[in-house]
């Protein structure tokens, strides 16, 4: 069976700037696929590519078998795009909205009514969809976003940042949405640059950074490269940097720590790489005892996709947004944007 | 977003027949459903945000008694055949308010750029992408043809008579003429500019000018030599000044003289003919830039 979504040496440019130089990735059917990076990276238009926004300078693109160069009306078919920024007309009300989508997707009239009071229903919006959507909150907006794009029942939903915005109760809703979507079989491939939003959901992961595709497979396959489990350790609220230096000597003696850094900025607080899934905690804790020295806290966790992004790039997920706000041209990204 | 988002209980994903929606749907069908779909879509918002319709009706009227009245004691004879000025100016406001109407017509378009809606319409599957400009062209030509009634109504509640059936006939063809050739140039820039703010500016450009290097307010024999060059070869010339023919003859037919150009004189039907030509250049004008969207 052909992949839900394979994406084979893509490359855009718009003008001087290369937007996207070399991605390719392949999504399985019933998967979620993360696509993680900073903003500026070259996601959305990615994603605008496999939407058929955009032509392509070169590379393929192919929704379950059917490309979406050579035929984009198929792949428009079996595609549901819900875009960053929320489209929606304010004057229509949500079930308007919902009927123009019916027929731009032209599904069977008969069908049209009762399938949208069902997605309706499942989004939680019945008792809105008779009121201008202008008058919802982000939230509803959103929902209402979703809907639209779930309508046609799409074979891969294409979600591009959907918790951008987004107030933290929402954004729990929508991932638990998404999750339900996974369950009933829906492929789902979501951009953004929030890793806990990629860790929380994606069964498969690539992370692109500059226009190229830097690392991918799962989250814990990219996370076992990086290496050894991340271990923070105070051993008072507050230590002295003697104190801290004494067990740090003392820590790099263990066979198990691998690395030791005295974190200034948090109370000359420890952090550790140590070998993965050990019994760390334990062995450093009776280790301080040893010495008489206390535990304040210690906290043992696996690396997160940050540390995956940064064994690549040389540089945290934060540092490339930062530099990445910088260096922004708002109004060239407005006009590829706009058709 | 609150918590109240329900599990999808229902087997509503997994139930893939009629996912691919297309078996029993022929191209033009589909067209047709997303053309209606899209043209309703235009009604709903001028329904609930009527203010434009009323200021589209308001506006011509009050052209029709001010302006009217202000000439309203030139000389009999001076506005050729009319019997007054407001006689005469019906005919220019006409053909004005409908030019007006269709340069606003990629307003909602350059809109829809920009907040993004075209994308919902673009990532669509849908049979032709011109089923886009098809709505708007529907919408406005509608406006115009409302618009159209309540002037020529207006106007003979002010005295100025109304023309014969076959003349109203032509009235509402020369209009609609005349709006699908504005409506194309307007999507056109629509789609070409850079946002509304520019749109807005041309609109504003081009109004006024070819309002006054017309026939709308004045005879051609009222202008200089230059003016009545300028004014003999803007289209809107061939607009009007068949109008304002049916008004005054009941007998006109398709060899009527209408205007008397500094190089010659253009009938009736060759005025429609100019027209047609103007939709012809408007229409091959704009299709690289559809298609440069749309394709």
């Amino acid at each position: 069976m052909a992949p839900a979504v394979l994406i084979e040496q893509l490359q855009k440019r718009y003008g001087a700037i290369a937007a996207v130089k070399d991605v390719s990735l392949q999504v399985e059917s019933g998967e979620i696929f993360g696509l993680l990076g900073p903003n500026g990276a070259g996601k959305t238009t990615t994603l605008r590519c496999l939407c058929t926004l955009t032509t392509p300078d070169s590379g393929q693109i192919e929704v379950s078998g059917v490309s979406a160069i050579e035929n984009p009306r198929l792949a428009r078919q079996r595609l549901g795009y819900v875009a960053q920024e929320v489209a929606i007309d304010k004057v229509l009300t949500g079930r308007e909205l919902l009927e123009l989508q019916a027929a731009l997707y032209h599904l069977p009239r008969q069908t049209i009514k009762p399938r949208i009071a069902e997605i309706l229903t499942l989004l939680g919006l019945d008792e809105w969809a008779d009121k201008k959507s202008g008058t919802y909150s982000g939230g509803l907006k959103k929902r209402l976003d979703l809907a639209a794009g779930l309508l046609h029942r799409p074979d891969v939903l294409v979600l591009d940042e959907p918790t951008v915005g987004l107030d933290i109760e929402s954004r729990v809703a929508v991932w638990n949405f998404l999750r339900e979507l996974r369950e009933q079989g829906t492929t789902i491939l979501i951009t953004s640059h929030y890793l806990e939003e990629i860790d929380a959901l994606a069964n498969r992961v690539a992370i692109i950074d500059r226009g190229i595709v830097i690392a991918s497979g799962t989250p814990s396959e990219l996370k076992d490269q990086v290496g050894g489990d991340r271990v923070t350790l105070r051993i008072r609220e507050f230590s002295s940097v003697e104190e801290a230096e004494q067990a740090k000597g003392l820590l790099e003696s263990l066979p198990l720590v691998q690395e030791v850094i005295i974190n200034g900025a948090q109370g000359n607080s420890l952090n550790l790489v140590v070998v993965p899934q050990s019994e760390a905690l334990m062995t450093i804790q009776h280790a301080l005892q040893q010495a008489g020295l206390p535990t304040f806290g210690i906290a043992q966790a696996r690396p997160s996709l940050d540390d995956v992004y940064l064994n690549a790039t040389g540089r945290t997920l934060l540092d490339a947004e930062i530099a990445a706000a910088g260096s922004r041209d708002v109004k060239a990204e407005k006009k590829q944007n706009m058709r | 977003m609150s918590r109240t988002i329900t599990p999808p209980q229902s087997e509503f994903l997994n139930d893939r027949e009629g996912s691919i929606a297309i078996p029993n749907s022929t191209p033009l069908s589909d067209f047709i459903q997303e053309t209606l779909a899209l043209t309703r879509r235009l009604f709903i918002q001028l329904q609930r945000r009527p203010s434009t319709l009323a200021a589209g009706i308001i506006q011509p009227l009050m052209w029709l008694v001010l302006f009217g009245a202000l000439f309203q004691n030139a000389p009999q004879g001076l506005f050729g055949e009319s019997a007054s000025y407001g006689q005469f100016l019906g005919a220019g406001i006409i053909v004005f308010t409908a030019f007006g109407g269709a340069l606003n017509a990629g307003l909602p378009v350059m809109f829809d750029r920009e907040f993004g809606f075209l994308n919902r319409l673009l990532v669509a599957p849908l049979a032709s992408r011109f089923s886009i400009v098809m709505a708007s062209a529907i919408f406005i030509t509608t406006l115009s043809l409302i618009q159209t009634a309540a002037i020529v109504v207006m106007s003979a509640l002010l005295g100025s008579g109304l023309p014969n059936a076959l003349g109203l006939a032509l009235v509402g063809l020369i209009v609609l003429m005349l709006v699908l050739a504005v409506t194309a140039l307007s999507l056109g820039l629509a789609f070409a500019l850079p946002g509304h703010i520019e749109l807005i500016a041309v609109i504003f450009v081009t109004n006024l000018p070819l309002l006054f290097a017309s026939t709308a307010l004045v005879p051609l024999s009222f202008m200089p030599k230059w003016l009545q060059v300028v004014a003999t070869l803007n289209p809107l010339s061939y607009a009007i000044e068949p109008i304002r023919y049916v008004y005054l003859h009941s007998d006109w037919n398709l060899s009527s003289v209408v205007v008397n150009a500094p190089w010659g004189s253009v009938t009736m039907g060759m005025s429609l003919l100019i027209l047609l030509a103007f939709n012809v250049v408007a229409f091959v004008a704009i299709q690289p830039l559809l298609k440069r969207t749309l394709a």
